[in-house]
Parts: structure tokens; C-alpha cells; sequence
């Protein structure tokens, strides 16, 4: 593998590790902070990668998409937390596991009545449908540098809500005690919804993100939902900082793995996750 | 929830009756229903010995296993791997092997996922059922992602499983041993330990129990039994892939055994027949107005699950319990 070759793999690694961070962060805080296990959070992905193809094809203006998408998406979380998983809170694991497993039928059925069964494309906006040449045969694609630019800006946004907001103070205390926080006087109700919501948005914000580069096809959040919950363990459950690093690791190994030792690449995911909590079976910052 | 009443160590009255008629109605069913209808019950009782066999971990020692549906693949995958192109592979070696080649696999995961507790071991099983999946994915060696066939179905001492019929009564006998086995287990010194991992880990091994080694032999056994399951489903299909092992399969136990109840083996019978039906029932929905209901059965299916999580968190079996009331 020659030098630019290695540079073009580092990139998508760290852009296919800056998605998973954008579904694993909502993931995290929801398990972290409320202890839901949502195996539903991949059916938000797949709705914001749907929304962008039927709004783009409707406006043929991706930002507008984004914008809108964003907005009925944030929606549809304020409506799930304050009817169904806010009631589940405090049940067990398994009954998580169920409810939101019932959820992905329930949603997968939803989409295939509403858009379908096909495999649809999004186009990549005009402006940013050129490539960087790198060498005579390879070159870089602006839309993913536009990709990797837009998902750091939301990482490093998350981050300094997380650490230098007092929202940002009030979801790490209920990350790590949410009864002590709300003894302290933090609206734990409205926290709860403020951080499904948020967490919403970002899932369906990677899924529009991604339309343009991956297909929109069926049951495309299960896949990653799997991956946003490796990051999520190998992290450590609730912490965000935690998720960002877990989620580049997973990047890498992924994408290295699916170019050096295509046969095991899909394994050696699980393979870091089993690793790590063998050595720390919470994680690498929990809480 | 105590103890003798939680696993329904003697079952209701209404229970035992369901059973009994339903044993029999299995035993008559292949002369009174079709090929196609004793295809579907063979498959509804290998699901049931599948479903049983995650009883044993899920509501037996409380260990929830999103990865279960590994074992069952793993045994599906080596009875492809001893057929024959051109004949039948003796079941009395492939089922033997299968059994214990799930068994040990499950033995060698087990001895590193047991230690870790709750949402862990959740998330460790899964992973390890994934790693499995993805190994065989993406081999051609192992089939690839289009799996094995099996051109013809194991045969030995004069029973073919070519017959439908044949492999019927097998799995039949396959199934009432397992319920018979589980239900002993469940009121045994090993059963009643495992019900105390359950209830109270620490409290357990404060009395002197090894509550890994405990852990490990269910975990392995249910890990047996998913095998022996998988095996009969690689026999009856005639093909295995790896959704044998996958997400969805996993999780396709989990619900089975909540539909009908969890920890006393009887509801995973029950929940495994229910499940099914509910599915062929919501796939035979009729069409409304140009709607057609039975088409978009997962949606029924979805409703079903959310609605039994909502109102009916014990199952089918904890409505027909007197006096039992959700948490």
C-alpha cells in the first residue's frame, strides 16, 4: 500500500468513524443517562436517510433536506420518549430489548409501506460533486472531505455542549447518578426528552449525511446499529468522550481490516470489542 | 415473585390440559393435516426445542443471551459439512457431533462471557454470536454468504428423514425429551441453584456455590440444546445460511420465549407455537380496501410484540396463571 493510498484509507476510516460517533453519542446518552437499551436507534438512521431521498427529490436541495428532515425527525423522538420509552425507563433490560426490537418491525413495515421495498440513491449536491486528484489514478471525492468536515464540526459542537454548557453539566451529572442529580434539582423529565430528541437528531442527521454516499435500502440501520453498540461497550457506556474514541478505533480496525485481511474484516470488530472487555468489562471510561 | 411460583414448579390445571391436548394433537396431526401444514408444525417444534433451550439461560439462570441463535447455526453448519454430496449423512454420528461441536463452542465463549453481568452480557453474547456470523459470511470456504446445501437428508438404523413424516416424529420425540429434561432440571439441586444465581448472585455464593462453574454448565447446555435444534433445522430445509446465526434469529428466540413466559420452560413451548401462529395467521390476513393486511404482517408482528411488552410482561403463560399480576 503506497502512501496515498494509506491517506485515502485514514480518511474514510475517520469519516466512517465520525458517523458511527454521531449515532453511538445519541446511543451512549440514552443508555448512559435514562438505561435504555434502544435497539430501535438504527430505524432513526434509516429514516433520515429515507427523508433525505424523498425531500431531495422533492426540492433537489440536500441542505434544505437536512434542515427540514432534521426538524421532523427531532419530532417523531419528542413524540416516542413522551408515549412509549418514557414509561420503560424502569423496566429490565430484556423488556427494552423487546419493546424496541418489536419497534424496528414496526418501522421497517413502515417504511416498505411508505417508500417501498427498492434500493433508492440520493444524488450528491452540484457543488460538491468534483474529486481532489491525489495521484494520476487516485483521487479523493469532495462530498466525503465535505462529510469528515461537517461530522467533526458536530462532534467537536456535541463536545463543547457536553462540557463547557450547564445543559451540558446537567446530562453528564444524570449520566452518572440520575437520581442524585434530580434530588439536586435538575428537570430530569425534561432532561429525558431533551436528550432522546438530541439523540434522534443525530441518528437520522448521519443517515441524510450518509444518503448520498451509501444507497438507502431496507433494513440499513440494523448493520449499524449493531457497530453503534460495539462503540457504545467499547467505549463505556454514557460517556461521549468514550464513544468518540471507540468510534474512530472501530474506524480504523473496519476499514484497515477490510483492506488487509478482507476475509476477517467484519470479525476483527467484535473481536476489539471482546478484547477490550476482557481487559475492562465496563468499558474504557466508564463512568 | 418466590421461587416455586415464579417457575410454576407444578403447573395449573389449565396449563397441564393445554399440553396434554396439545401432545396428543401433535401426535395425530401428520395423518389429518397436509405435507405442507406437517412441514409447518416440524418447524414450529424445532423452534419450540430452539425457544426451550434459551429458557435455560433467559428465565432459568437470568442470563440474557442476544447471541443464542450461534449454537443453533453452528450445528446446522456441521451437519452441512458431513452430508455427502450424493447421499444422506448417518444421523446417528452427524447429530452426536453437532450437538457437541455447538456444546463446545458454547463451552469456550461461555468461559468469557459468564464473568460479565447485565447489559454486558448482553452486548458480549452478541458480539461473539456476530463473530461467528461474519466467519462464516465472509468464507467461501464455509459457504460464503450464500451458505451450504444439503442435497439429502440424513438417514441411519431405518429412519430416513427424506420422510417427511420420519423427521416429524423425530423431532417430536426430540421435543417432549427436552421439555421432559428441562423440567426435571428445573426442580434438581442444579436447577434450584441456577434460580438462585438468578435471584441473588452474591447471595448464592455466599452460601458456597460456584455460581461461574453454575452459569458455565447452563450456558453450555443451552448452547447443547440450540444445537440440537439447529441440526434439525439444517435437516428439514435441507440448506443452512448464516442467518441461522444472525441478529435477527437471536432475537427471534428472545421474543418466543417472552411470548409465552419466561422460567418455566413450559411458556417457551407455548411462546414458540404462538409466536408462529400469530405469524402464518398475520401473513393470511385478508386484504381491506385495497390494503392488504397480510402483506405488511411485520407490522402486526411489531404491534403484537410492543403490545405484549406493554400490557402482558409475563406472557401468554402469566395470563393463564390465577392470580398473577405484572410488576
Amino acid at each position: 500500500m503506497d502512501l496515498a493510498n494509506i491517506l485515502i484509507q485514514l480518511l474514510n476510516s475517520v469519516q466512517y468513524g465520525l458517523l458511527l460517533f454521531l449515532l453511538a453519542a445519541g446511543l451512549t446518552l440514552i443508555f448512559g443517562i435514562m438505561g435504555v437499551v434502544n435497539l430501535a436507534h438504527g430505524s432513526f438512521y434509516m429514516l433520515g436517510a429515507y427523508l433525505a431521498y424523498s425531500l431531495t427529490n422533492t426540492w433537489g436541495n440536500l441542505a434544505l433536506a437536512v434542515v427540514v428532515g432534521t426538524l421532523i425527525s427531532v419530532t417523531i423522538g419528542w413524540l416516542l420518549e413522551k408515549l412509549l420509552f418514557k414509561h420503560f425507563y424502569h423496566r429490565s433490560h430484556l423488556d427494552q430489548v423487546l419493546l424496541t426490537f418489536g419497534l424496528i418491525y414496526l418501522f421497517e413495515e413502515l417504511r416498505s409501506m411508505l417508500w417501498g421495498d427498492d434500493v433508492h440513491s440520493v444524488a450528491v449536491p452540484a457543488v460538491l460533486d468534483w474529486s481532489i486528484h491525489l495521484t494520476d489514478t487516485l483521487s479523493y471525492p469532495a462530498y466525503r472531505l465535505f462529510m469528515l468536515v461537517v461530522c467533526s464540526a458536530l462532534a467537536l459542537g456535541l463536545w463543547l455542549l457536553i462540557s463547557q454548557t450547564k445543559l451540558g453539566m446537567k446530562i453528564r451529572a444524570g449520566a452518572f447518578n440520575s437520581d442524585m442529580a434530580q434530588a439536586m434539582g435538575v428537570n430530569i423529565v425534561r432532561l429525558h426528552s431533551l436528550v432522546f430528541a438530541m439523540g434522534v437528531a443525530l441518528a437520522t442527521l448521519g443517515g441524510m449525511l450518509i444518503a448520498p454516499l451509501s444507497s438507502v435500502y431496507p433494513y440499513m440501520g440494523s448493520q449499524v446499529l449493531i457497530m453503534c453498540f460495539v462503540v457504545v461497550v467499547i467505549g463505556g457506556i454514557g460517556s461521549v468522550r468514550g464513544a468518540l474514541i471507540a468510534a474512530l478505533l472501530v474506524g480504523l480496525v473496519d476499514t484497515f481490516g477490510k483492506v488487509l485481511l478482507p476475509q476477517f474484516a467484519s470479525m476483527l470488530v467484535y473481536v476489539l470489542m471482546a478484547l477490550v472487555l476482557l481487559l475492562k468489562p465496563e468499558g474504557l471510561f466508564k463512568q | 415473585m418466590s421461587t416455586p411460583q415464579a417457575h410454576m414448579e407444578t403447573l395449573p390445571r389449565s396449563v397441564q390440559a393445554l399440553l396434554s391436548i396439545g401432545l396428543m394433537a401433535l401426535l395425530a396431526f401428520p395423518f389429518a393435516g397436509q405435507d405442507f401444514y406437517t412441514q409447518m408444525v416440524t418447524r414450529m417444534m424445532i423452534l419450540a426445542i430452539f425457544s426451550m433451550s434459551l429458557d435455560l439461560l433467559q428465565g432459568i439462570t437470568g442470563l440474557v443471551s442476544l447471541g443464542h441463535a450461534a449454537y443453533f447455526g453452528l450445528a446446522g453448519y456441521v451437519l452441512a459439512f458431513l452430508s455427502p454430496a450424493d447421499t444422506g449423512a448417518s444421523w446417528a454420528i452427524s447429530l452426536p457431533l453437532a450437538i457437541l461441536g455447538a456444546a463446545l463452542v458454547a463451552l469456550v465463549i461461555g468461559c468469557l462471557v459468564v464473568r460479565t453481568h447485565g447489559i454486558y452480557f448482553i452486548m458480549v453474547t452478541m458480539a461473539f454470536s456476530q463473530m461467528v456470523y461474519f466467519l462464516f459470511f465472509d468464507n467461501k470456504g464455509l459457504g460464503g454468504s450464500d451458505g451450504l446445501y444439503i442435497n439429502v437428508r440424513p438417514v441411519a438404523l431405518g429412519l430416513d428423514m427424506e420422510n417427511k413424516q420420519v423427521l416429524y416424529y423425530f423431532t417430536l420425540v426430540c421435543l417432549v425429551l427436552v421439555y421432559v429434561f428441562l423440567r426435571r432440571l428445573l426442580v434438581s439441586p442444579f436447577g434450584r441453584t441456577l434460580n438462585g444465581i438468578r435471584l441473588n448472585e452474591h447471595r448464592t455464593q455466599a452460601l458456597g456455590y460456584d455460581s461461574f462453574s453454575y452459569k458455565l454448565t447452563a450456558f453450555t447446555l443451552a448452547g447443547a440444546l440450540a444445537g440440537l435444534a439447529g441440526y434439525l433445522w439444517a435437516a428439514q430445509s435441507g440448506y443452512v445460511n448464516p442467518e441461522l446465526m444472525g441478529f435477527h434469529m437471536s432475537a427471534h428466540a428472545i421474543m418466543m420465549v417472552i411470548l409465552g413466559g419466561m422460567g418455566n420452560v413450559a411458556g417457551a413451548l407455548v411462546g414458540a407455537f404462538g409466536f408462529e401462529l400469530f405469524m402464518h395467521v398475520f401473513k393470511d390476513l385478508p386484504q381491506v380496501g385495497g390494503f392488504d393486511l397480510g402483506k405488511h404482517w411485520q407490522l402486526w408482528m411489531g404491534l403484537l410484540i410492543v403490545l405484549v411488552v406493554v400490557i402482558a410482561p409475563q406472557g401468554l403463560m402469566g395470563l393463564l396463571r390465577p392470580g398473577s399480576r405484572a410488576k
